[in-house]
């Protein structure tokens, strides 16, 4: 086939933000906590990618079951730890876990510390022309899987006590909605899923550094995506992520990385002020007036 | 190991880092202490205020000079993005909760890359006869620009608790975080005293940032760090009390400064959001809590 190779490697970050925005979502859409520390889930997955491919030259398979398993344990912690908190004490104790990670990564020797490692793809194609192509076919599959996941979700009993987690925590309790076990479990599925979309990123960009892979930046994104979208749908952080990462990588290309940052924000910004529900909302509003 | 001289150096130097920390974070135990607003853009304005104060400082005039003069222009600000705020969110009390952290954390991104995009991301300094050299008195050596710092954190935090305590608006704005229906029947317009107390909490901002850039270097993604430093600070005082405040920053400054010294600086970062972490864990009402 001869088809630009870039299309592939854009292709892969902007499915990846796709299965971020749907594990943001889990949480910070369907029950209302919003998670600043989307860094340190996907650092999480991309070190345990990193430890499991240095220690046992794992799979990349094993590197993205093992990413998923430590940062789902990682997001039933932070759970655990934070399960009085609410609103922005919740939001800044997740940025926290995010810079003590941060901190004992950089002085981890055995994965790079602050300088990073340099990491050699293994010649395994599979059926497949390049690395760059598998690569973006897995994150395919991850992100179909993820979509598929939070679609679930959103009708079973799980989505509908983290909605009256959201509109009122008390009213759920006294309901006889077991409000600590379903936020126990949403952390969980949202880490473990924002593991997994990290967790190829090493063999992705053959190098691993603390500071890129720790990025706040991801959270804006993360969390801007489905707001961006529309929360109450899981079609919502899909339309938000496709639109939103397209341009960012359109953007990075034609002028600069530091804008695509500006994009999401000033568009954040101007969705949460002028059209709150998102372009869901917008979608909604159209339908109702043109009948 | 580590000699009982260089842990008292550590702790003398941490406890004037813990007061420039307490000044940094006045600002947000206003805004998000007593009146509840979301402000995670507060540690970006902060670096918005080094910048403004590096750009002014090169007219020649003293950096705290610039802060002061900065002082006004941010309290405009203040009053400018609470309005919204209010209009916007509070007032149609429409799930405050995640747009108002979405709408601060957004505002918060924009103001850092504005400064990337007109600045560039190299660290910028400003120069005045005080920073630089260092005092000494005995063995020990204090760099002037710290005790700068600390002399404003000091002025600030006593003019703060004053304010608070004496005057009718100062008490009204403690009153709005505890009862603003009580503080309707007495007369008072909330939303006014919110606004006020939010100006107040900018502008307070704007001399911290020019403190900011007298101690060290300032970049634009510091804002980062700056989130755990004063939130910690924040939520370790207990929120909205301010002679708590600097309780809460002498803390962190004497943790920081002692890891800095025992087990390297690459540590420190950890500091602040580690014992944020644990405090809200344990005690999220902080150590003078309601």
């Amino acid at each position: 086939m001869n088809v630009n190779e870039y299309i592939f490697f854009a292709g892969f970050v902007i499915l990846q933000f796709v299965v971020l925005a749907t594990a943001w979502n889990i949480l910070g859409g369907y029950a209302g906590y919003v998670n600043f520390g989307v860094p340190a889930f996907i650092a999480v997955g991309a070190y345990s990618a990193v430890v499991l491919f240095k220690s046992i030259s794992a799979p990349l398979v094993v590197q993205i079951i093992g990413g998923g398993i430590l940062a789902g344990l990682l997001g039933l912690m932070v759970g655990l730890l934070t399960l009085k908190l609410r609103g922005i004490f919740f939001s800044i104790a997740t940025v926290a876990v995010v810079f003590i990670l941060e901190t004992v990564v950089m002085n981890w020797r055995y994965v790079g510390g602050a300088t990073g490692l340099q990491l050699t793809r293994p010649p395994d194609l599979w059926i497949f022309d390049t690395y760059t192509r598998m690569l973006f076919f897995v994150m395919a599959v991850l992100a179909v899987c993820s979509v598929s996941i939070a679609r679930y979700i959103q009708d079973s009993f799980l989505g509908r006590g983290l909605r009256a987690v959201r509109d009122s925590e008390e009213a759920a309790e006294c309901s006889g909605v077991p409000t600590l076990k379903i936020k126990l479990i949403a952390c969980t599925i949202s880490g473990a899923l924002m593991g997994v979309a990290g967790a190829p990123m090493p063999m992705y960009l053959s190098y691993i550094e603390p500071t890129a892979t720790f990025n706040l930046n991801y959270s804006i994104s993360a969390l801007g995506m489905p707001i961006i979208g529309g929360t109450s749908h899981w079609i919502g952080p899909v339309i938000g992520a496709l639109l939103l990462a397209t341009i960012q990588q359109i953007v990075t290309v034609t002028v600069s990385n530091e804008l695509n940052v500006l994009v999401v924000g000033v568009l954040l910004v101007l969705f949460v002020v002028l059209a709150p529900d998102g372009i869901l909302g917008l979608i909604k509003k159209w339908k109702q007036s043109s009948k | 190991m580590i000699s009982i001289d260089l842990l008292f150096e550590a702790v003398l130097f941490g406890i004037l880092l813990g007061c420039f920390y307490a000044a940094v974070s006045l600002g947000l135990s206003v805004a998000f202490g007593l009146l509840d607003v979301p402000y995670v853009a507060h540690p970006a304005l902060l670096i918005l205020g080094s910048y403004f104060t590096f750009l002014l400082s090169k007219t020649g005039l003293d950096p705290i000079i610039c802060g002061l003069l900065l002082m006004p222009v941010f309290y405009l600000i203040g009053i400018a993005l609470y309005r919204f705020y209010y209009e916007t969110f509070e007032r149609r009390s429409s799930d405050t909760g995640v747009r108002g952290l979405a709408f601060f954390f957004g505002i918060a991104f924009i103001i850092e890359v504005c400064l990337i995009l007109v600045f560039g991301v190299d660290q910028r300094t400003v120069s005045a006869t005080y920073i630089g050299s260092s005092l000494e008195i005995g063995e020990y050596r204090f760099p002037y620009r710290m005790l700068v710092a600390f002399g404003i954190a000091i002025f600030l935090t006593t003019l703060l608790t004053l304010y608070f305590s004496k005057t009718f608006n100062g008490r009204a704005i403690k009153a709005v975080g505890q009862d603003e229906g009580a503080l309707r029947l007495m007369g008072a317009n909330p939303v006014k005293i919110k606004q006020l107390a939010f100006g107040i909490a900018t502008a307070v901002n704007a001399l911290a940032g020019a403190m900011l850039i007298i101690v060290g270097p300032v970049e634009p993604a510091m804002d980062r760090i700056y989130i755990g430093r004063t939130f910690c600070v924040v939520v370790l005082a207990g929120l909205g009390s301010m002679s708590g405040t600097l309780v809460a920053g002498l803390i962190l400054g004497i943790a920081e400064s002692v890891v800095m010294m025992t087990l390297g600086a690459s540590w420190a970062p950890a500091v602040s959001f580690g014992l944020l972490l644990l405090m809200l864990g344990i005690r999220p009402q902080g150590l003078f809590g309601r």
